[in-house]
């Protein structure tokens, strides 16, 4: 067995060089400033994502009224994780334990490379070479094989893995990428969806705009590879520690099919996922459900614990990836992130995310989570993930709606104090500029009632035009928005005046 | 009781009247106001831009301000910088080592409230017409901020408060609980996300048709009383991504009120019928015109306390009687 360790916590940022940070489809290459420039005047995506996110934010918040004690359960749901986080080496060990004694193959990847190239490996050895001088696998939707780039590293090996969610084929056939983690292809509509199937499935012939017809001609166009390939990949839900078991939950079969049909089931989860017991999951599949599709239940829940003589996969393997989580796990203030269950609730209640859509975020994890967990995974240093914590108004609906309590906001306040340590370019912007001063004034109310004491100056100066325009920094400001005429005087200085007029009358009486 | 006013910063350099209202209505219930010198403002403006060590000094320039003085409560009009106070201060001292700033934060902050919090909490104010003899007879409607909702839970503190001032014409605000889009630097760093939110929480504001948008924090009005203002300066969202998934739609009734004058209401997102938009970059959508959507007389944002503190003997009076309105704001 590897023995991960467990971290110290740091005290200072210097400490956490040492913690290796993730790699792969986790890091924003331009900043979030610059690239939500291009996503923010499409009108067919704010309409999309609008329609879309505005339809399941209703439906969860009509099904989470009906349980009385949803506060008990997401209370109970951040206890249970936080428990697992506090003792990840212990549950891992667990979880390793049995896992194996039922059958199965655990094997441990540091990082995406590492977990990319066992994944070929376990391929290679179980997957036919096909007539055209390929090997083909299917795949469940999974985060942590999007988040290691699963998919490209295998075509670069001569296997094709065939993606069979619904939405994620739609994202695989449109060579997109995925916006959402629930709905993968929720910037696309109905039409567009359409013309990519009659595009990219020859068999399927004309096709209506209409879901039933889609789905239908996905069906089709998926069935026949259910029945013939021989590996499928997957990602979990949950792994339980006391039993060694996997577990995927999901909408439409696929999944079922991907982990009962083929003869071998090669399974690629985040060492986080782990629950202490299976009395867990009685919180967490109401928290999940309700919170990710607003639905009470969703349609089939799997569970599989090691290999079974005779039913199902004989040939069972699990690659536990870190790729970062670790570092996170390290991070006194941010390792709350890693209790995500991948709900995707916080994205869907995001205003920033309603308007700017998941590939402005520039990984796997769109939205309030990806804004910290990506800068958590990889350090704020990499790329322009320093730029993801400032994606954000603070609103606080992410953590309002969050079944598992992470208090997003805060954790983003956290990560732009981690970037402007790690960060700090020598130099200063206006912007740095104009914060020091204002520190420097904020710390002594008599340097800030001497810097209002200007306010008559500049009113003589200014009168009482309103501002529409400003230079440089401020113009930021300026480029939509007027700005009040300033006052005359500061409540300070009125109040002085009236508390002299005031004593004035006294001493006259 | 002794109350120590915590003006914040943004309303004692830019909206002095609004901590004027906010000593009136304290005034008018019998209490004595007092304001403690030396004080500068929450220290949110830094604790969100990441730079704790600036932060410090201010908070403990709040601290020193209000431990200088003997008070009963603290009250400020603004449910942001409570919140800060109390979520965001002690954090931070903590975290630059400093314990003792930590413990004088938490409790300065235990005792410190937000107007609304203060009049209804602790001084059992339910109805604003009878107790502080509140009149404003004009069409209202409210923007609930993000802190004050999701931070201080004031739930319908605010909005009871202002439903309850004789003659008013309160008109619900749809989407609400959205984000204007402020967000301290966020307006200035994410600019064009910020001015998108801005713009759709505009739209919803235009839709109601009120004459005045009020609130319980000077920064979130003084933001959308600056897209207001750019929109009824220029005839659009200048400046703002041409896009929107807010819809203004004409609807016959008004939205939240009993009159029968045609209006307009927002929804957002396409709905089935209109999931055919053209995929075109940048359409922009048709607005309303300024007759259509009730702005004939110009629209504008104000504080609360400042339709708490108006009587029938000292009204606060709006655009159509003469008023000025600058960048957005009453004044
Ligand atoms: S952070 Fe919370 S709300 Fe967002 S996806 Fe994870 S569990 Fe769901």
């Amino acid at each position: 067995m590897t023995f991960l360790g467990m971290p110290l916590l740091r005290s200072t940022r210097h400490d956490d060089q040492e913690i290796p940070g993730g790699q792969g489809n986790i890091v924003e290459d331009e900043s979030f400033a610059k690239v939500s420039h291009q996503h923010l005047s499409n009108q067919q995506l704010r309409n999309n994502i609008g329609h879309a996110t505005a339809t399941i934010r209703d439906k969860r918040s009509e099904v989470v009224a009906e349980l009385d004690d949803w506060e008990a359960l997401r209370e109970a749901g951040s206890r249970a994780k936080n428990q697992v986080m506090e003792n990840l080496p212990e549950y891992l060990a667990q979880f390793e334990k049995n896992f194996t004694a039922a059958g199965g193959v655990i094997h441990w990847a540091r990082d995406a490379d590492e977990a990319n190239a066992i994944v070929t490996e376990l391929v290679e050895a179980n997957a036919p070479v096909l007539e055209s001088g390929r090997r083909e696998v299917i795949k469940v939707k999974s985060m942590a094989t999007q988040e290691i780039g699963l998919n490209e590293h295998l075509e670069t090996q001569d296997i094709d893995a065939f993606e069979t969610d619904l939405a994620e084929l739609i994202v695989q056939l449109g060579d997109d990428k995925p916006s959402h983690i629930l709905v993968p292809a929720i910037h696309r509509n109905r039409d567009e969806i359409r013309d990519i199937f009659m595009e990219k499935m020859p068999d399927a012939g004309e096709l209506t705009n209409e879901p039933a017809v889609l789905a239908e001609a996905a069906r089709r166009h998926l069935r026949h590879k259910f029945l013939t390939t021989k590996v499928a990949i997957s990602g979990a839900n949950f792994g339980i520690a006391d039993t060694g078991t996997l577990g995927v939950v999901e909408s439409e079969g696929n999944g079922r099919m991907c982990l009962t049909l083929p003869e071998t089931l090669i399974t690629v989860m985040g060492i986080e996922k782990l629950l202490p017991g299976f009395d867990d999951l009685e919180v967490f599949l109401q928290l999940l459900p309700r919170s990710s599709t607003g639905e009470r239940m969703n349609p089939y829940t799997s569970f599989w614990t090691g290999t079974t003589p005779g039913d199902g996969p004989q040939n069972v393997h699990l690659v536990l990836l870190d790729n970062g989580r670790t570092r996170a796990l390290a991070d006194e203030h941010g390792r709350s992130a890693l209790n995500c269950i991948r709900c995707s609730a916080c994205m869907n209640v995001c205003p920033v995310y309603e308007r700017t859509g998941g590939h402005a975020y520039g990984s796997t994890y769109p939205g309030p989570i990806g804004a910290i967990l990506s800068p958590l995974m990889t350090g704020v240093e990499a790329e322009e993930n320093g730029s993801l914590p400032y994606a954000s108004s603070l609103c606080g609906a992410c953590y309002d709606v969050c079944p598992v309590k992470i208090n997003i906001p805060e954790i983003l306040v956290h990560l732009r104090g981690e970037d402007v340590e790690a960060n700090h370019s020598p130099v200063s912007s206006q912007l740095d500029t104009a914060l020091t001063g204002a520190s420097w004034m904020m710390s002594d109310g008599k340097r800030m009632a001497a810097a209002e004491s200007g306010l008559p100056i500049a009113h003589a100066v200014a009168g009482d035009k309103q501002i529409n325009s400003l230079p440089g920094i401020a113009g930021a400001w300026t480029s939509s928005r007027d700005i009040p005429a300033l006052p005359e005087k500061s409540f300070r200085q009125l109040w002085a005046e009236n508390e002299a007029r005031a004593e004035g009358e006294d001493d006259e009486r | 009781m002794k109350i120590a006013l915590f003006a914040t910063c943004i309303v004692d350099a830019m909206y002095p009247e609004v901590a004027q209202a906010t000593v009136t209505i304290l005034r008018r219930l019998g209490h004595e106001v007092i304001f403690p010198e030396g004080q500068t403002c929450c220290g949110q403006m830094h604790i969100n831009s990441g730079k704790f060590a600036q932060a410090e000094p201010v908070i403990a320039a709040h601290a020193r301000a209000f431990s200088s003085t003997e008070w009963d409560a603290a009250v400020a009009p603004s449910a942001s910088c409570v919140a800060s106070l109390g979520h965001q201060q002690p954090m931070v001292a903590r975290r630059m080592g400093n314990e003792a700033l930590a413990t004088e934060a938490a409790d300065i902050a235990g005792r410190t409230y937000e107007l609304s919090q203060f009049l209804t909490d602790v001084l059992g104010i339910t109805d604003a017409a009878t107790d502080l003899g509140s009149y404003f007879p004009h069409r209202v409607t409210y923007h609930p901020s993000c802190h004050g909702m999701r931070l201080l839970r004031l739930g319908d503190r605010q909005s009871d408060l202002l439903r309850s001032v004789e003659g008013i014409d309160y008109v619900e605000l749809p989407l609400a609980d959205a984000c204007c889009g402020f967000g301290g630097t966020f307006s200035v760093k994410n600019s064009e996300v910020s001015s998108a939110m801005l713009a759709d929480k505009i739209r919803t504001v235009q839709s109601t048709g009120a004459e005045v948008c009020t609130g319980g924090d000077a920064s979130c009005l003084l933001h959308m009383g600056g897209g207001i203002s750019r929109f009824q300066r220029t005839g659009n969202f200048e400046g703002t991504p041409d896009v929107t998934a807010v819809h203004v739609k004409q609807t016959s009734g008004r939205v939240g009120a009993d009159d029968t004058t045609d209006g307009l209401t927002a929804v957002v997102g396409a709905d089935d019928d209109d999931h055919r938009v053209p995929g075109e970059q940048g359409t922009r959508p048709q607005e309303p015109s300024l007759q259509q959507s009730g702005l004939r007389v110009g629209q504008s944002t104000v504080h609360q306390a400042r339709i708490l503190a108006s009587t029938k003997e000292d009204p606060l009076r709006v655009q159509s009687e003469g008023a000025t309105v600058s960048g957005g704001s009453l004044r």
